[in-house]
């Protein structure tokens, strides 16, 4: 046997090649069972740069499939609540490149306050409430957990006499910062064609 | 001589202190209105313990600390509360928040208050609460509460106590001021925190070398108390509290952390004074020096103020000119923030109004490109990289922003101040930290939406798998019901004969029962005491009943002779039921005819009579309704019944005749009435042996039908059913007829029987057997003929 291979060079080289073909593949299975991620790990970093509103304006029903379905391929700039810092970021981590939000503006940050008075306790608010903000009970009338809206407003379209309004969180001394300068202007007439890049790309 | 460290870094703008100092510390006086906002502080704003329209003294406090990191506001003088509303508070946003306003009265009264005379017999805690109920707050700048910074733990051992002069911003004399006029309260206040902290190493106070005036009268209040007075090089920004405590020490304070990490307590000259105010006289926080400077300003000066004073007096006091001001700063030109309106209060941490002109301070020339020249890392005092940072902080990376240490930045504006290309680079370190402290918020917030999202959805899911689970037990349970029927369908013939045995046992039961019913609704009568039937009550009821059966016996026997017409198979079955109704309706009478005469009886008072005792009469009722119901009792019964009757009449009868000839003796008055109860008596005795003749003449003529009925008739006739179709299961065709012809041989045997027997009796249904019989002998004939 061994002399029949070291007569035929041919053989012998194919008979190791196919060896080697079935340790690998041997231990390539054993590591593909081994070694298995549960969950899809792309699609869970996706999902924590989402800002977890779960408005459903991208058109999914919740952050969490709106992150599968960009790990499957989807546009990255159908999330009006995290804007241009959410797209950019998003961006960062799947290597493509930045596209212009897909809706007209950013969603400003905002909270839901029913007109109490006028609220007559049908609850339909509340079961739209996609993180339990909504307090009240059937023909009581409900109020908003204020710091645990997500500013979503699934709430406002069910609600039948409409006294859900959509405020736009003001600024208090708390939440109050300095704002970025504005970026210096551009002195050399030269610069001036391009006033999109005289920014960060600088 | 000690040793001086250096810091990396730092600047010399120009100092422009000296025209702040031309003139002694003024009392500023009591303006018209106070606004004392209630966060004048860093921590949780004071809550207010005083209304509108209250009158409050010099030295009251208007508001408590909530909570540890807090300090109370007191009032700086003697007034009523105007209003507890929003105003515009000295902060860079130029945003309102609540403030106790005082109309002052200028009468400056004082609170009746009272120093300690000497600290050192207090303790530690005592004294540190005296100067947390006396709203000390950091006067430096930060203004954070001293009482807390003072509140020092044993494990963690304080070697030196630190009072901070260095005051290195330009424009700002209030500390200089405050050591040269005041040396003395200085240094007492600095051996009070020296006690409270007893530092074991050393006390210093360092004061840069721009103030000699200041320097010699501290170091002469000094003498003899230990504590040096250290001066060192005048640089921009040595008077932060991590840079000073460098330069005096050579120490670092670890980024994040605080001084007295690395063994250190440092407190301002002004706070100093105000612990010495507050322990020595009782004197809460109530008033500052603040400096009024600036070359709008005619008349820079140093200004003894109370809390809450409005900026707009002050500067009137100084001769401000509106029109040459380019802009209002609180705080110095280096770290202050330009104020919006004039009607904002001086607080606990004002040091400084600067009023510039154009000329002084112009307004910053537009900023161009970054040359990465450098010179902003080599001023930095912390060292970092501020140009980097720069880029980091345009392009929006945070978390590159964080690795060069951004929130090390202490904001003194040194990078910007020596930025050639005028790049305002603070602001922009200043905005990057409130987007990553944003960030970082929005993070909490958006993981904790998730969290909520997720539980929401688990709880939905869940009601769901529970409806889904109850339809599934629903259809199964329906299933079940469905199968089960299906099976009964299968063994539906034993079922229904089951079913017969079961009826038939309850009709048996039922049959029992009304004379039981009846016995004890009698006893329940008699034990009630009521006798709720009047006789003449009895007597109708007893018509009707006999009324009904005559009626019932017409149409019974209307019935049997249609029936017999027709020749149908119920001619039997309705020649019993007429039968029955004649039994019942004989029975009805005969206790109508008994009611009767006991009637008479019972009308008279005679109290030994037993036919009133209304138990007796309802059981021979009841009794006589089992005779009338009669089907089910045998014939036995019957007779025995009958017999019982008669003898117990015939006793009665005895006793009643008894009674009489009693009667006659004693020729009582109701001899007439125990007269007739012989007779009915007699009669009745009469009517019950003719019964039990009667019922003995039939005895013979239905003996074999009734004894096969007597004898439980369904039990034995599904026991016949049973045997038959058992029998049928397992033979074949032939054997079947061969088996049909015996029963019907039987039958016929049975019939001829019968027959005989009611020719015997002379009874009406000689006729109906032979014509059964002769259908018999028919259907027989039949069968022989298919078997042959």
């Amino acid at each position: 046997m061994i002399e029949l291979i070291a007569q035929n060079p041919f053989l012998a080289s194919l008979l190791a090649l196919v060896g080697l073909g079935l340790v690998f593949g041997a231990l390539l299975g054993f590591a593909a069972v081994k070694f298995k991620t549960e969950g899809d790990p792309i699609a869970d970093q996706i999902e924590s740069l989402l800002p977890q509103t779960q408005c459903g304006q991208c058109g999914y029903p919740g952050c969490r499939p709106y992150a599968q379905a960009i790990a499957d391929g989807d546009d990255i700039n159908k999330c009006p609540p995290g804007g241009e810092a959410t797209i950019s970021a998003l961006a960062d981590l799947l290597g493509v490149e930045a596209k212009p939000l897909d809706a007209a503006e950013e969603a400003v940050p905002s909270v839901a306050f029913i007109r109490e008075a006028e609220c007559i306790g049908c609850t339909k608010c509340i079961q739209a409430c996609p993180v339990d903000a909504i307090l009240g009970s059937a023909k009581h009338m409900h109020t908003v957990i204020a710091s645990e809206c997500t500013g979503c407003d699934l709430c406002v379209e069910p609600c039948p006499v409409d006294c859900i309004d959509m405020l736009p969180i003001e600024t208090s001394l708390q939440t109050w910062h300095w704002d970025k300068p504005k970026p210096p202007e551009d002195l050399i007439a030269s610069d001036r064609g391009t006033p999109q890049q005289s920014g960060a790309n600088a | 001589m000690r040793k001086i460290w250096d810091i990396h870094g730092g600047i010399h703008p120009a100092e422009n202190k000296h025209q702040s100092l031309l003139n002694p510390i003024e009392n500023a006086g009591i303006p018209a209105q106070l606004i004392l906002p209630l966060a004048q502080h860093i921590g949780a704003p004071a809550s207010p313990i005083v209304n509108v329209g209250d009158r409050v003294l010099k030295g009251q406090m208007i508001a408590e600390a909530k909570g540890f990191v807090s300090a109370p506001v007191h009032a700086p003088t003697s007034g009523t509360i105007a209003a507890i509303e929003s105003r515009v508070i000295p902060h860079p946003s130029g945003m309102t928040a609540s403030c106790i306003v005082i109309d002052t009265d200028g009468k400056d009264e004082w609170i009746t208050h009272q120093g300690v005379k000497d600290y050192t017999q207090l303790s530690k805690l005592e004294l540190v609460d005296r100067i947390r109920q006396a709203g000390i707050a950091g006067m430096g700048g930060a203004g954070f509460p001293a009482a807390v910074k003072l509140s020092t733990r044993d494990d963690k051992p304080i070697e030196t106590l630190i009072l901070n002069g260095t005051e290195c911003e330009p424009y700002i004399t209030a500390d200089d001021i405050l050591m040269r006029e005041r040396a003395a309260e200085i240094i007492a206040g600095a051996e009070i925190l020296r006690h409270i902290i007893k530092p074991n190493k050393e006390t210093l106070i360092g004061v840069e070398d721009n103030k000699p005036e200041g320097i010699a009268a501290l170091k002469k209040a000094a003498e003899g108390t230990g504590i040096e007075i250290v001066v060192f090089p005048t640089k921009y920004p040595s008077g932060g509290e991590k840079q000073l405590i460098q330069i005096l020490t050579g120490k670092e304070v670890p980024a994040g952390g605080l001084p007295s990490d690395v063994g250190i307590v440092c407190q301002n000259i002004g706070t100093a004074t105000a612990i010495y105010r507050a322990i020595q006289f009782g004197e809460p926080l109530i008033s500052r020096i603040t400096t009024i400077t600036g070359e709008a300003c005619e008349r820079p000066q140093n200004y003894e103020v109370l809390l809450g004073t409005p900026v707009q007096y002050l500067l009137n006091k100084s001769g401000f000119n509106k029109e040459n001001c380019i802009r209002l700063i609180m705080g110095g030109p280096m770290m202050g923030y330009t104020l919006q309106d004039t009607a904002v209060p001086i607080v606990k941490t004002s040091n400084c109004v600067l009023a510039p002109t154009v000329a002084e301070l112009p307004p910053p020339p537009p900023a161009q490109a970054c040359i990465r020249c450098g010179m902003c890392a080599e001023a930095c005092p912390v060292s970092l990289l501020p140009q980097q940072m720069y880029w980091f902080a345009r392009a929006q990376e945070h978390e590159k922003l964080e690795n060069h240490q951004l929130f090390d930045c202490i904001e003194c504006g040194a990078c910007s101040f020596v930025c050639p290309s005028n790049i305002p680079l603070v602001q922009y370190y200043r905005a990057s930290k409130a987007e990553i402290r944003q960030a970082q918020q929005d993070k909490i917030k958006s993981e904790r939406s998730k969290e909520r999202f997720e539980a929401r959805t688990a709880r939905l899911e869940q009601e769901e798998a529970e409806k889904e689970a109850k339809r599934a037990a629903r259809m199964e349970a329906a299933k079940a019901k469905a199968a089960a029927a299906a099976n009964a369908a299968e063994t539906s013939k034993t079922d229904i004969i089951q079913a017969a045995i079961e009826r038939s046992k309850a009709k048996q039961a039922e049959s029992a029962d009304p004379a039981q019913a009846a016995i004890a609704r009698a006893q329940a009568k008699r034990d009630g005491g009521a006798e709720e039937e009047s006789p003449q009550e009895k007597t109708e009821r007893l018509q009707k009943l006999l009324a009904g059966a005559e009626k019932r016996l017409v149409a019974a026997k209307e019935k049997l002779a249609l029936a017999q017409e027709q020749q149908s198979d119920n001619a039997d079955a309705f020649a019993t039921a007429v039968s029955k109704t004649e039994e019942k309706l004989a029975s009805i009478k005969q206790e109508l005819a008994a009611h009767e005469a006991t009637l008479a009886p019972a009308k008279t008072p005679a109290p030994s009579t037993d036919s009133t005792d209304p138990a007796q009469a309802a059981i021979a009722r009841a009794l006589a309704k089992r005779a009338g119901a009669g089907a089910d009792e045998s014939t036995e019964d019957k007779t025995t019944r009958l017999q019982n009757a008669i003898a117990t009449t015939e006793k009665r009868l005895v006793a009643a005749q008894q009674k009489l000839t009693l009667a006659q003796e004693q020729n009582d008055a109701n001899v007439g009435a125990f007269a007739t109860g012989v007779e009915k008596t007699q009669a009745k005795l009469d009517a019950a042996k003719k019964e039990l003749a009667d019922h003995q003449a039939t005895l013979g003529a239905n003996d074999t039908a009734e004894q096969v009925a007597s004898d439980d008739p369904v039990q034995a006739a599904i026991e016949r059913a049973k045997a038959a179709r058992e029998a049928q299961a397992n033979m074949s065709e032939a054997d079947k007829i061969k088996q049909n012809i015996e029963s019907l041989e039987n039958r016929i045997a049975k019939s001829k029987e019968k027959l005989e027997a009611a020719r015997a009796a002379g009874d009406d249904k000689a006729d109906i057997l032979a014509d059964s019989l002769a259908k018999l002998e028919e259907k027989l004939a039949a069968a022989q003929q298919q078997l042959s």
